[in-house]
């Protein structure tokens, strides 16, 4: 049975880092997988795919009208991952939520969710902030998801906004919270604000991922740390990401919190302690 | 709804409490005790749901006020559905005159971008931009609307700059008006949006006066069936020249000049009221509300108007005209009036539709028992004494006001207009209710119902306890009130036929209603269901 994994997050957070980082660990181990970058940008398989060389779906739909072949739009990347992206218009124009579910529903009208697949990945813009940018959460599709966050105040805002949009889509369909993953900006007292965060959310901090510049080295490369450093002690850190995910049996339909509770638990975590 | 009405209360008994509440505040009956007319909701949100017989925000911009100007296109920046569905479904005539030869008269043809998927996604603007190039390429009009459409806004397509742009390359006046269906609570908030675009961006850039003694505009006409055509006829006669009908007919030529007039006549209160209100302001050109539905109405607008101008000739020649046209209308109408009288009807149209036809269907023996506007304001029913104190909304606030000022230039008082003394013109006003509409109310017998954004739950109870003879609707009602036995005629359309303004109108209308009255198809139809009722039960006996 595949897995479908939503991960959202933050407009800048390390979304697409995070997300084809963990990709690429789990194709190391075997694992058959698909990306779907749900962004206009197109950047969310850039790292598999070493550079920008993907047309997207809509693109495509575009200048080759409903006539599409799944080879047109799915390019093998990273240890033999599937990668997809979704596309969108131009920044300023048009509707880029509507573009995924467009792009969504023409891959599967075109068979691209095989069943040979371990995983489908999506990598989805921001915050949940229209019914377009919900669509990888709705009924058939990701049924779980991780939220990348840090120790900031906007980032964990963010975060409790998207469990508010995950908890609509929960209450009447199979979507659960699998926990919030940290990506360290090495904010005072990260990693116990993570915890009691993911744990006030009713889920579970699944990671807390290290601040390393190698990251920057190897993307400037085009590449996964996995696939740029491999003995690097940051490449483990994503291996282990990766295994914290394969093995992860807790799923929930988050508890988000008021905007004074969250405010409190930064005090409390966040601040207080560092004064 | 004031003070208890039995029927009525059977018709709102199954509604929720809160629906109940509301739609009680929409329903007023004429008590001839009350000594103005009790407050009527109106220009508020149907409550979702409900089958209503409202339009939207961009049938009332294209469909009514802007498509019929016949030598403008008008694009429609949307799905096809729209442009499709609101294409020529108001019989607006248009015909080559003096201004416009036949070549340029486009307002029977449908242009629209026809927005598909990937220009929802990847934005429309370029699509509209190159229809816009293609349609002046193709036909050369002499100017160009472009209406939004519900996916417009959401997307935030900038039809302005596309219009902007446009105008600079092709030269000519390109309009756009942000009348994306969803704004407002009717076709109302559309009629605003094509008057303020209109008055702000078309009238007042024409120079040439059309020659004439006096110069009157009809505001509010849309020449279905013929209507604005038979009016032109009997002012012209009168010794009126009409320099333009808005927007019956209309030329874009003849908009630009439409300041350059001695009196603006209002005929639908509710449409164009706006551009009246502010050409009164900027320009002092008075209004007078005038209504052509009906002989006796119509010699009474003739009349007022007569009066307006102080012009001995003037009302003779319309005396003359009066005495002549009611003659002859009156002999054809007598074997009509043997069919029609004592019988009753509803009317469910407009804006102002429903007050007029009262007037025509009196001149046939019959009565209006229901009457309805889809979108009309308070004023419209109440008249408008009651504009100081109706509130403002969210809804009404999102629709832009244009707060204008006297032209420096142009502007000159009203008797000025009128050619007469401030004395003069200070009499007049006693006598003739310039710049005033009185509303349905006071026309309405005691007992007969006003209704505001009737629904379709409430139309099969009226027809149920009324028993009208005939329903005055849109499509949408049409054939409910077939379903219902009851003959029905639409007054958006006039089904097939008109004109039904002036004199002449009023011989065609009363042939069609004694023909719907004298046919009762629908009510020799014994429906399946009530058929197997019937032999079942003799197959029981």
């Amino acid at each position: 049975m595949k897995r479908q994994v939503a991960i959202y997050g933050k407009g800048g957070i390390g979304k697409s880092t995070t997300t084809q980082n963990t990709v690429a660990a789990l194709a190391e181990a075997g694992k058959k997988i698909m990306v779907v970058g749900c962004d206009p940008k197109a950047d969310s398989t850039r790292l598999l795919l070493h550079g920008l060389c993907q047309k997207t779906v809509l693109d495509t739909l575009r200048d080759e009208g409903d006539d599409i072949e799944l080879d047109a739009i799915l390019k093998p990347g990273f240890g033999n991952t599937r990668c997809v992206e979704s596309g969108g218009p131009e920044p300023g124009v048009g509707c880029a939520g509507r573009g995924i579910i467009t792009s969504i529903n023409l891959l599967e009208s075109l068979g691209a969710y095989t069943d040979d697949l371990d995983y489908v990945f999506y990598d989805v813009l921001g915050d949940v902030v229209c019914g377009g940018f919900a669509m990888p959460i709705r009924e058939g599709k990701a049924e779980e998801i991780y939220i990348v966050a840090s120790g900031e105040l906007m980032a964990l805002y963010a975060a409790n906004n998207i469990a508010k949009g995950i908890k609509k889509y929960a209450d009447n369909g199979k979507v659960r919270l699998g926990g919030i993953i940290c990506n360290s900006r090495k904010v005072d007292n990260e990693l116990p604000l993570l915890k009691a965060f993911a744990e006030e959310l009713g889920s579970q901090l699944i990671y807390f991922v290290p601040r390393d510049n190698l990251v920057q080295r190897a993307e400037i490369n085009k590449k996964t740390v996995i696939d740029f450093d491999p003995a690097s002690g940051q490449a483990n850190e994503y291996r282990n990401l990766a295994k914290a995910i394969d093995a992860n049996k807790m799923f929930v339909i988050p508890k988000p919190m008021t905007q004074e509770r969250l405010e409190a638990l930064m005090m409390q975590h966040g601040f207080l302690d560092a004064m | 709804m004031t003070g208890t009405d039995e029927p009525l209360e059977e018709m709102l008994a199954p509604y929720p409490d809160p629906v109940k509440k509301n739609r009680k505040k929409h329903l007023v009956v004429k008590n001839e005790a009350a000594e103005c007319c009790p407050q009527i909701e109106a220009n508020t949100r149907t409550i979702p749901g409900i089958i209503s017989q409202r339009g939207c925000a961009y049938a009332g911009c294209k469909g009514v006020v802007v498509a019929p100007i016949k030598d403008m296109i008008t694009i429609t920046h949307g799905p096809v559905g729209c442009g499709y569905y609101s294409w020529g479904t108001r019989r607006n005539k248009a015909r080559a005159d003096e201004t416009t030869p036949k070549d340029k008269i486009y307002s029977q043809l449908c242009f629209i971008t026809d927005m598909q998927e990937p220009d929802i996604v990847f934005g429309g603007e370029k699509k509209l931009a190159k229809m816009i190039d293609e349609v002046v390429v193709a036909f050369h009009p002499r100017a160009i609307n472009i209406c939004a459409t519900c996916p417009v806004g959401l997307i935030g397509d900038d039809i302005n700059a596309v219009a902007k742009a446009a105008q600079e390359r092709h030269n000519i006046q390109v309009i756009a008006y942000n009348c994306e269906g969803y704004k407002g609570v009717s076709q109302s908030a559309g009629h605003h949006i094509a008057n303020n675009n209109l008055m702000e961006k078309v009238i007042g850039t024409g120079t040439e006066r059309k020659p004439g003694k006096h110069v009157i505009n009809i505001l509010g006409e849309y020449n279905i069936g013929g209507d604005g055509w038979e009016l032109e006829r009997i002012l012209q006669e009168c010794g009126y020249t009409v320099n333009s009908i808005l927007t019956g007919d209309a030329s874009y030529e003849n908009i630009k000049r439409l300041h350059l007039a001695d009196l603006n006549l209002v005929q639908c209160h509710r449409s164009i009221n706006y551009i009246a209100e502010m050409m009164e302001t900027k320009y002092g050109i008075p209004w007078l509300k005038v209504n052509f539905i009906g002989i006796e109405a119509t010699n009474v607008s003739l009349r007022q108007m007569a009066k307006c101008f102080n012009d001995p000739e003037l009302e003779n020649q319309t005396e003359i005209v009066i005495a002549r046209e009611t003659a002859r209308v009156n002999a054809v109408l007598d074997q009509y009036r043997k069919i029609c009288k004592s019988k009753t009807a509803f009317a469910f149209v407009g804006g102002s539709r429903s007050h007029h036809y009262q007037y025509l269907l009196r001149d046939l023996g019959m009565e209006v028992v229901v009457a309805g506007y889809e979108f009309a304001h308070r004023d419209d029913y109440e008249g408008r004494q009651v504009i100081p104190t109706i509130k403002s909304d969210a809804d009404s606030k999102n629709i832009p006001e244009l707060h204008l000022t006297p032209d420096p230039e142009r502007y000159r008082e009203a008797h000025e207009y009128l050619g007469l003394t401030r004395e003069q013109y200070e009499t007049l006003k006693k006598d003739v209710p310039l710049s005033y509409y009185e509303g349905m109310y006071p026309n309405m017998q005691p007992g007969e119902l006003m209704i505001d954004d009737a629904n379709h739950h409430e139309v099969e109870e009226l027809v149920a306890k009324y028993k009208p003879d005939l329903i005055f609707s849109g499509v949408r009602d049409k054939y409910i009130a077939h379903k219902l036995g009851v003959a029905s005629k639409q007054l958006h359309s006039y089904d097939y036929a008109g004109p039904y303004a002036g004199y002449g109108g009023a011989i065609n209308f009363a042939r069609d209603v004694a023909n719907a009255l004298s046919t009762p198809a629908w009510k020799m139809i014994t429906p399946p269901w009530e058929k197997a009722d019937e032999e079942g039960s003799e197959t029981h006996a």
